[in-house]
């Protein structure tokens, strides 16, 4: 016992553990250390315990494990000395939470203690209790607890006071017995307990509701007193603190005045003179009087109105917000948010103040000073106010900039008084941070523009302009991308001019110059580069003078015969004719150019445009028309989330993407099949975009539900009927064959459709494709690789849920050859040392998948992890696989409930699982 | 209420550490690895406040060492830094001119002293005074018991020579 007492032994290992050089060298001395210990403990070397423990402690500081110390906190503590007592609580303190379970062993420990004769002993139990109790202790102790708040020594009372709060917060339901006892505490003199009798009673007040009505009814005049004697009280060293008697003393009152005159005009009443006097006369030049000042501020913005004083208290923040001080101008700016929606007139005249606090080379200040600008901002300062941020954004700091950058969109987006004002904003952010914008907020921007129809020629000219500046910001070169594909044709004719700008002259090659810049940048991302694509795409048709000449012509190598006869049209037309050839090899140029890209969208997509240029010249200016206006509804309610498949309700919705740069939220194959059904003739209307959302969409065999079979045909003759390929549909033989089946019958539909396509190579690969994707039948592709998990593959088991009580791990499986199909295999395991009876786990997914729950394996689940419940889940995924013009799949979300019973009763978690492996 | 309290010197060294809510072993030194990045970094000019995950670090630097108390979303952030320079006066006034050398050789002292000043996440003691008492106190305890324990051993030690 001496050894640890004299310190050399603690003290030797500090000194040595400090001059090691090397994290290595300190991982040695450690080791060696620990495994001391340990023997010493196997041994049970009692008068070596105090001293392990606290060398144990210094080694948890350091960060390495040291759980093999925790029973000797529980032998120290059970031990008879003070010494003894006071380390094994330290250690018990910092080596254990409350959720290790060895904490229960010391459940009666603590009981003896609290009711030991030694003072002192019970303050150690007490601090430790107060300090990691968890829900079953706290209602273990709480009457040994509840009757020390009447000990006769005041630090007791202060103590049991703090772990009252401890146990109300974990068991709520305690709380009535605390009220009296606590009541009591407010009528001390003693500072210590006064203070944590307060901060008790602030506590039940959150949590009873009954204890908030009593404390109202019988204190808040006690309260005001107590207040009033603290403010006016004469210079007492001990609780001084920079000229003021005990701030903290001063601030609790406050706080607990301020949850009792919350919504009750009475009390608010009894408390408004001692508000206006700790208001007035606090000295505001040091640190301890601005905090009562602050908190001051804050109960006379929560209690019932009161003018005066209101005044006095935006007044307060007025001078917070001009003070030198960072900490107080954040305190203003803090208070001013919830300011705000008591008196905004008044907050809006420190609207210059705030602005320049944005700037401030603080970030903290900083960042509250943004969210409150966010919130001062309406229709008549939004001009203005998003200027000078906009001028910020070019001088801010790198990690300010995505912060910035997003409360700027979300204010142009919330209070734009107009369209030209909106476009004209969001390019200028755009241009200066489009790295930090987010998808939706570009997406958004499509969807306006789109609608704007007057203003397309403007916008795309304005785009091409900024990206000329700024070509490295992602967001800026694909919606300009987006938007020369689209509209391109206006960027050069400069159709629809606005008086307010500059005309520019704009060749066809300067145009295909940004795109080809945005595709071959070193920094563009696939969707970027996708968008590139089909923007080409379109800009080969855009240009209509005399396309219908060029297009003609079969290949491009061109026949000179018919260039002869262009000759004879005139030279001039002839120039122009050769112009417009270079223009269209050129972008044939790049889009064949990504043919050999290792990225298999690109290079699908390279070859795929390249034969609709090369060889589907009479419905390439239907495939690539201007997509229709894109509806801003539907935009908004799906980027809200609240309707997952609100497209496919309406049979004939228009669809809304941004060039695909959204995800469709519902089979889009099906909503054209919905459509074939009820209204054959639809495709003539509007067949250049299904066609186009085919040639995005259909990569993937269709859903392979019962019936999808017939559905399937419908969906290849529509398809056959938009090409018109076909001289008629190939209704007549599908009734009797399968498509997805491996027939290889000459009667199917793709063997008919094969023979109608211009090339003959596909038949053979088309028939041995066990399931053609629809999109083949477009030209000779060899069919899609296989993909992986159609062979079954191994996916990594998740972590689905887990929470202080239950864990859920999935484990997926696929069957081979289906692989829409996932088999989740469930199994729950029950954290918590209680037996979980009554057990029911729940699902729900969105509408593009389908859930089948297999029953459960039991419904009670035994503690402590000892054995687990196993369920298995079906998943069908319809649509797996498909890639959209976005590139992105969909994988699966499901949301839970899980409801069961501890000691009979009702528990109930819910949690959305959205981690699951992408390509399920 | 107080999360948990931090001293980290300015090498980005644990001092002392105290969780008022439960935080398991790796929490923790993410906890202390992200805080000591943003507040070792920050200017000496700055406001003595981070906003963090949802809550706020109120810290101040003493010489070498840095105080941090992290706090709710609305507590008073001027109070706490109020109650670091509580704790800061009454290490200094226990330890006589305090240094980091003294916390890191006496560290449990540190958390006796802090366990005086703060349960529950909650300030016990607004006299600095009142916790010098009660440590003297324990302390004087702690030394009688190991003037009884070895004054018994010279006994037994007399006794079986």
């Amino acid at each position: 016992m001496n050894s640890f007492f004299s310190g050399t032994r603690l003290r030797d290992m500090i000194r040595a553990i400090r001059a090691c050089k090397t994290a290595a060298e300190e991982r040695a001395v450690v080791r060696k250390e620990c495994a001391a210990i340990r023997t010493s403990i196997n041994e049970n070397d009692h008068d070596y315990r105090h001293r392990n423990l606290a060398k144990l402690m210094f080694i948890h500081m350091l960060g390495y494990p040291t759980h093999f110390g925790q029973m000797e906190c529980l032998k120290l503590i059970a031990s008879a000395g003070f010494p003894e007592k006071r380390i094994g609580y330290l250690g018990l303190m910092l080596l254990l939470d409350e959720r290790q379970e060895v904490l229960m062993l010391v459940t009666n420990s603590l009981k003896q203690d609290l009711n030991h004769s030694n003072q002192y002993i019970v303050g150690l139990a007490l601090c430790a209790l107060g300090n990691i109790c968890s829900a079953e202790m706290a209602r273990d102790l709480a009457p040994e607890v509840e009757r020390l708040l009447q000990f006769r020594d005041p630090n007791i009372r202060k103590k049991a006071a703090l772990c009252s709060i401890r146990i109300i917060r974990k068991v709520p339901d305690l709380a009535e017995n605390f009220i009296n006892p606590a009541a009591a505490l407010l009528k001390e003199k003693h500072h210590g307990v006064l203070i944590t009798g307060i901060q008790l009673c602030t506590d039940l007040c959150k949590v009873s509701p009954e204890a908030l009505e009593f404390l109202r009814k019988k204190h808040t005049e006690g309260l005001v007193r107590t207040l009033k004697d603290v403010v006016n009280s004469p210079y007492t060293p001990e609780y001084d603190i920079a000229g003021i008697a005990d701030p903290f003393l001063h601030v609790r009152l406050l706080k607990l005045l301020r949850a009792l005159g919350q919504g009750d005009a009475d009390s608010s009443d009894a408390m408004n003179d001692i508000l206006a006097q700790v208001a007035t006369k606090t000295e505001s030049n040091k640190n301890a009087g601005n905090a009562i000042l602050y908190e001051c501020v804050e109960t006379i913005m929560s209690i019932e109105d009161n003018g005066g004083l209101r005044v006095l208290a935006i007044n307060i923040l007025g001078r917070f917000l001009s003070n030198r001080d960072n900490n107080i101008r954040y305190v203003a700016l803090n208070m001013l948010m919830k300011a705000i929606t008591v008196d905004a007139q008044a907050v809006q005249r420190h609207r210059a103040t705030i602005l320049e606090c944005v700037k401030d080379s603080d970030a903290s200040i900083r960042k509250r000073a943004l969210e409150l600008v966010y919130l001062l901002v309406n229709e008549t300062n939004v001009k203005p106010l998003t200027k000078e941020l906009i001028d910020y954004l070019e001088v801010s700091d790198q990690d300010f900039k995505g912060d910035l950058t997003a409360k700027i969109c979300s204010i142009v987006e919330k209070f734009s008084p107009e369209k030209i004002w909106y476009i004209d904003q969001m390019l200028k952010v755009l241009a200066e941070a489009g790295n930090f914008v987010k998808d939706e907020v570009w997406h958004a921007l499509i969807v306006v523009i789109s609608n704007a129809s007057d203003l397309h020629g403007y916008t795309v000219r304005a785009l091409y302009k900024a990206f000329k500046t700024s070509s490295e910001q992602e967001s800026l070169v694909r919606v300009a991308v987006w938007c020369i594909g689209e509209y391109g044709d206006m960027l050069m004719n400069n159709v629809g001019m606005l008086g307010v700008e500059d005309s520019v002259t704009v060749t066809d090659s300067d145009i295909v110059d940004v795109v080809e810049i945005a595709i071959k940048h070193h920094a563009s991302d696939l969707t970027t580069k996708a968008m590139a694509l089909i923007a080409l795409l379109k800009l080969s048709s855009r240009f209509p003078s005399c396309s219908e000449y060029v297009f003609s012509v079969p290949s491009i190598p061109c026949n000179s015969i018919r260039l002869m006869f262009f000759y004879h049209r005139g030279t001039a037309f002839f120039l122009s004719c050769i112009k417009r050839m270079r223009f269209q090899l050129r972008i044939k140029d790049i889009i064949v150019h990504h043919k050999g890209s290792l990225v298999l969208e690109l290079q699908q997509r390279s070859l795929e445009f390249n034969s609709i240029i090369d060889k589907h010249q009479n419905i390439r200016s239907t495939l690539v028309e201007r997509m229709p206006i894109l509806d801003e509804a539907t935009f908004t309610t799906r980027r809200a989330g609240s309707l997952p498949a609100a497209v496919s309700t309406s049979g004939g919705a228009s669809l809304n993407l941004p060039n695909g740069a959204v995800k469709p939220s519902t089979s889009l194959l099906v909503d054209l099949l919905d459509l074939s059904d009820d209204v054959p003739a639809a495709p003539s209307s509007s067949g250049g975009d299904f066609l186009q959302d085919l040639l995005g969409v259909d990569l993937s065999p269709a859903p392979t539900q019962s019936g999808t079979n017939q559905v399937q045909k419908a969906g290849t003759d529509v398809l056959l009927d938009l090409l018109s390929i076909g001289a008629h549909p190939v209704q007549s033989s599908s009734s009797t064959t399968d498509i997805l089946s491996p027939i290889q019958n000459e009667k199917s539909p793709i063997a008919t459709l094969d023979a109608l396509l211009p090339s003959s190579s596909l038949s053979a690969q088309a028939t041995s494709a066990k399931a053609a994707p629809v999109m083949d039948l477009l030209d000779d592709f060899s069919p899609s690789p296989s993909k992986p998990e159609d062979n079954g593959s191994v996916y990594p088991p998740l972590v689905a849920f887990e929470s202080s009580s239950l864990r859920i791990t999935f484990d997926f499986s696929k069957q081979p050859g289906n692989p829409q199909i996932t088999i989740v295999l469930a199994t729950f395991t029950n954290l918590t040392p209680n037996v979980f009876t009554d057990f029911i786990f729940q699902a729900a997914v969105p509408k593009f998948l389908q859930l089948h729950l297999d029953p459960a394996s039991s419904n009670i689940l035994p503690a402590s992890g000892n054995g687990s419940i196993t369920q298995n889940l079906r998943v069908t995924n319809n649509q797996h696989g498909k890639v959209f013009l976005a590139f992105t799949s969909k994988s699966i979300v499901m949301r839970t409930r899980i409801s069961y019973k501890i000691n009979n009763k009702d528990t109930l978690e819910e949690a959305q699982i959205n981690n699951f492996p992408r390509d399920l | 209420m107080i999360q948990f309290v931090l001293l980290i010197s300015r090498q980005g060294k644990v001092r002392l550490t105290k969780w008022y809510s439960p935080y398991t072993q790796k929490e923790r030194s993410k906890v202390i690895r992200e805080l000591s990045g943003v507040i070792l970094t920050r200017g000496p000019k700055l406001c003595n406040f981070v906003e963090w995950r949802g809550l706020k670090v109120v810290y101040k630097r003493y010489a070498s060492l840095y105080f941090c108390m992290c706090i709710d979303q609305d507590d008073n952030e001027l109070e706490v830094l109020e109650i670091i320079h509580h704790f800061v006066e009454i290490l200094d006034r226990y330890f006589g001119s305090v240094c980091e050398l003294d916390l890191i050789f006496n560290f449990h002292k540190a958390y006796y002293v802090l366990d005086e000043i703060l349960i529950a996440g909650e300030l016990q003691e607004s006299s600095k005074k009142t916790v010098a008492r009660l440590i003297a106190a324990q302390d004087s305890l702690v030394e009688t018991a190991k003037e009884q324990a070895s004054s018994i051993s010279n006994i037994i030690a007399q006794a079986t020579k």
